[in-house]
Order: C-alpha cells, then structure tokens, then sequence
C-alpha cells in the first residue's frame, strides 16, 4: 500500500506507509518518559531521596556499625532493606503511571497512534526498572558513606537481586494503575507501600515479631523480595520460601495487571 | 488500491450500549477528498460514530470500513488520524516533547518542526502542555494527527477552545490538505464553521442520518426561504394567499414573508404592489438544523433520508 506525500518544494515522494519496529518501542520513547518521570519532583523526592533519609535515620547508628551481621555490617543489613523499599517505590510509582495516562485520556490519545499496548507495557515496565536501578544505587552510595561494610561482590549481588526482584513492584504498580483510575494514585499507593515493607520486615526485623505475626509477614509481598536481596550476607535464610513468595505474588500482579490491561483495551 | 475505494463506508451500523441505541442503522458513504461536517445535537450518536471509524470500538452490527479496510489497520498504517474531544494530553512533557512522542511511533512521519508551524505552535514549543492555553493545547492535537500526514483526518470539535484568529488558521490549514486531496471528516457544533468550509453536510439525529447534502441543499430542506420588502401598510391578506406562503410578518415598514416559492412572492411584490428594497434570504444553517433535528414533529420522519 502505498500513498503519495506533498513536499514544501511541490515535488511528490512516493512513501510506504508502514507499521513501527518493535510495536513502537524505542530509546526515544523510553528517554522521553524518564524525562517525564525526572520532572515529577515528589517522584523523584519519595524514590531517590526519602530511602536514604530512612536509612541514615535508622541504619547508621553506632552500634549498628559495630555490630556484625552476616558478612557486613548491621549498618550494611540495613542499607539493603532500605535500597529494597526504595526500589518498590520506585518500580510501583513507575507502573502505576499509567493510571494517570488512564485519568487524563493520554491512553486514548496513544490509541490513534500504532503503539503496540505490548510495547507500551515494555516501556512502563523499563521506566520503572531504571527508576529501581536509580532507587537502589542511591541508597548503596549514601550507605557506602555512611559506614555500611560487605564485601564488594556481596554488595552487587545484593543490590542486583533487590533491583530484578523489584520487577514484582512494577507489575504491581502497573495492576493498581489499570485498577485505580485516579491521578493522584500514589498518594494511596505510597502508605500502602510503608504498610507493606513494615509488614515484610524491611523496616524492623521479623525476629522482633510475635509467632503469629512473623508467619504471617512471611505471606506478604516485600518479604520476599527483602529476604532475596540481603541472602548473600549469609546465615539463616529460608530461600525456598522466599522465592516462592516473590514467583507467587509476581504472578498474581502480573495477571492482575494484564486481566485489567485487556478489559481497558476493549472498552477504550 | 484503486481510486473508487470510498474513504469511508458505514453500512447499516448499529451501536448499542445496554438498552440505548446510540447508533441506529446509519448509512454513509465518504468519497476521497471530500469535506465533510458531521452535524447533530448533543447525543445524536457523533461521537460514537467517530469511534468506530477509529476502530475505538467496534459495530454492534453492519460494516464499518475505512479507506477500503479495517479501521485498527488504517490507524495502524497512520492512513487515518483525527483530533479528539476525549484525546488527552500530558501536563509534564513539553509541545515538542509531546509531538516528538507521537512521530516517533509513525513510519513515516512529517518532521515534528514541520507540524508544529503548520498548527501554529512552534514558537510555544518548549512550553510545557500544563502551562498552554485550551487553544494552544488544541492546536497540538492537530499537530499530532498531522504527523503521519493522513489520508482521511478526523475532526471531533476540532476548534474547541480557539479565539477567532485560531480558528481561521486552522480551517485554512484544512482547506489547504483537502484541495491536495485529504479526504475530512470534522463534527462540529460551530454550525458557520459547517457552512464555510464543508462540501458537504450530514445531519444525524437519534444515530441515524436525517439529512446530507452541499448546505444549500440542506438548508432548502428547512423548506423556503424568506422575502423581505419595504411596504408601508402592506396588504397582508393578499400575499397570505400567493402559493407557498407560510407565513407574513409586519414589522414596522417592512414585511417578511417565509414561502417554499420564493420567487413567486418576489414577482407579485414587485410587479404588483408598491414594495421596495427587496431583499431575499435563505434560512440559515442554524434555521435548518433546528428544523431537521428537533425532536417531535411527526413530520419530520418524512424528511428522513430525503437527500440521504
């Protein structure tokens, strides 16, 4: 199929009209959303900064840099709670930006163009992992500052599974954008999340839990995640149990996401 | 393709959603390069229509064909484009950033500055959408369905928000596209607009076409027009009773007379009484969408499908 196009200058250029590579992802698209995200400055506040915050608040005490865990430092055990809830910010608010595009019509706007809504997740979802990525070195540097010991390669295969793992948070958040159909999502998602890490030991450690409450974070969605991401300190992790909760949640938000995505796509 | 495929075929469309019939059985047939207003009141099923024809939705029974295919496909291709109501913009990105978006996803697409200054925003490009005025916010849809320089563009109130000036420029820019021979669609509720830029009119109502013709035509299905002269203490029994007349007004020194035959009255005035200053309008467009899309009248299921 072919059509005709009219130049400035009156000559006509035969064109063949095609449909994009990739469904229409591309670097410039990704690029131009981060630049988006980099704009909204309570983003960037809640991901990069407030996790860094948290943990020299409560990661950096004396004590806790004298004490050994592991193969570091308590302080180091710590930083890597907190690179984990930072990343889950960070991934969530990525996915759930689509319930802003939802809310204001950009998506129907997308519609008129041949964006693949395949192509369109695959964006959202490498938004949301470069904002994890971001989340997680943030927190590792200020914690490398601030007395935080492991051993380098330790370091990096924390940090590595605290950003993969966060993938589930991306699926999360894209679940909630399709579900909640509010600009203003992360104003509810945020506490929501701070719920979540407290109740998958980010914030406190399990082992300060009640019997009841302990078992009970172990089904919860951030304790998988936290207990992946600070195993190669070594010492007693159920590993098992941990990857089953990050594999069983991720699938439940992935189905989530994509059962409200197709219902969206019908209806749109 | 060949050149007789129509840019638009409706056959026998219906849409319902839950007991409302939004569409009911609507029939039309677009020609390339043709300019066409789409016109009915608020619920006379535009919208839904637009939709379909942009693969938004799908029929709940007949055919709807875009450019002798299914409309996804011409979406898909950039062969069809439109400026929606509904289409929503990002507050946090820029004009250009917005447009550089969208071409980055047609192949091929016209340059981003290109489009920008032919919509008339290039010297506002790098101010964010959020801080753009409604006109200014309007005139980046259109420069986004510019981008893939489509064959058939489709226009849902495209001129919403625009001052005078705006409005100008861009029916210029439209005419511009079609006298290249870019078939348009626009719905629109600035009944001028329809009048001045549109080749051909369709009048919906109740999601079924109740008119479509050039504006004259429509507008003299509105039935007659109306003669006015300068005739101090007219004799207004005399011209109630010429063939056709409807009506006789007596306002001041003048008389206006509404008749289906209005060269008729025009000739007895001027031949057989003292009347000056003749003067000879047709209803507006106004007069004829009121007429034709008002709802109740018994007859104007009788008009229905007259010109259609």
């Amino acid at each position: 199929m072919s059509t005709t196009t009219g130049t400035a200058t009156g000559t006509v250029v035969p064109t063949e009209r095609r449909v994009p590579p990739l469904g229409g992802f591309s670097t410039t698209l990704v690029g131009l959303e981060l630049r988006r995200l980099l704009r909204n400055r309570r983003a960037v506040i809640f991901t990069l900064v407030m996790p860094s915050v948290f943990f020299l608040l409560f990661g950096t005490d004396g004590d806790y840099k004298d004490q050994a865990s592991g193969a570091g430092n308590l302080t180091a055990r710590i930083m890597v709670s907190m690179a984990v809830y930072g990343a889950m910010i960070a991934t969530t608010s990525g996915g759930a930006m689509v319930a802003t595009e939802r809310a204001v019509g950009w998506s129907r706007q997308l519609r008129l163009t041949p964006l693949n809504p395949v192509a369109y997740i695959a964006v959202k979802a490498l938004v949301a992992m470069t904002m994890g990525l971001a989340a997680v070195v943030a927190v590792f540097v200020v914690g490398s500052l601030a007395g935080a010991q492991l051993p380098l390669w330790r370091l990096v295969v924390c940090g590595l599974l605290a950003w993969v793992c966060s993938l589930v948070f991306a699926a999360f958040g894209l679940f909630m954008g399709y579900l909640l159909p509010s600009e203003n999502v992360m104003q509810i998602l945020g506490p929501g999340l701070a719920i979540l890490s407290f109740a998958g030991g980010l914030f406190v450690p399990l082992t300060e839990f009640s019997h009841v409450f302990a078992t009970l974070a172990k089904l919860t969605p951030a304790y998988g995640v936290g207990e992946l991401a600070r195993a190669p300190f070594g010492g007693e992790h159920d590993l098992a149990l941990a990857a089953l909760n990050v594999v069983a949640w991720g699938l439940v938000f992935v189905l989530g996401a994509a059962w409200r995505m197709s219902r969206d796509t019908q209806r749109v | 393709m060949n050149d007789t495929t129509p840019a638009v075929r409706l056959a026998g469309v219906t849409k319902t959603f839950g007991s409302v019939r939004a569409v009911d059985g609507l029939d039309l047939t677009i020609e390339p390069g043709e300019v066409v207003a789409f016109l009915g009141p608020n619920g006379a099923g535009k919208t839904t229509t637009v939709d379909m024809l942009l693969g938004l939705s799908r029929p709940t029974s007949g055919t709807v064909e875009v450019l002798g295919g299914d409309p996804r496909h011409a979406v898909a291709l950039g062969r069809v484009a439109a400026v929606m109501q509904t289409g929503g913009l990002l507050k946090d990105f820029t004009i250009r950033e917005t447009v550089e978006l969208t071409a980055s996803l047609f192949r091929p697409s016209r340059p981003v500055d290109e489009v920008l200054d032919r919509a008339g925003i290039a010297d506002v490009a790098d101010r964010m959408v959020a801080k753009a005025s409604g006109g200014q916010q309007q005139r980046l849809r259109f420069a986004l369905a510019l981008l893939p320089d489509p064959d058939l563009l489709i226009l849902d109130e495209p001129t919403t928000g625009m001052d005078v000036q705006g409005r100008r420029d861009f029916w210029s820019a439209i005419r511009a596209d079609a006298d290249r021979g870019r078939t348009t669609l626009f719905a629109t509720h600035y009944l001028e607009e329809a009048d001045a830029y549109a080749d051909r009119i369709v009048l919906v109502r109740h999601g079924r076409v109740v008119a479509d013709g050039t504006a004259a035509q429509v507008k003299a299905m509105a039935a007659g027009r109306s003669v006015r002269a300068t005739w101090r203490g007219a004799d207004t029994r005399a011209l109630a009773s010429l063939e056709g007349v409807d009506s006789v007004d007596v306002r001041g020194d003048s008389v206006v007379v509404h008749a289906k035959d209005s060269d008729g009255v025009a000739r007895f005035l001027l031949t057989q009484t003292p009347a000056t200053d003749l003067e000879i309008t047709s209803r507006n467009l106004e007069d004829a969408f009121v007429a034709l899309t008002a709802d109740a009248p018994a007859d104007t299921r009788d008009r229905e499908g007259v010109l259609a």
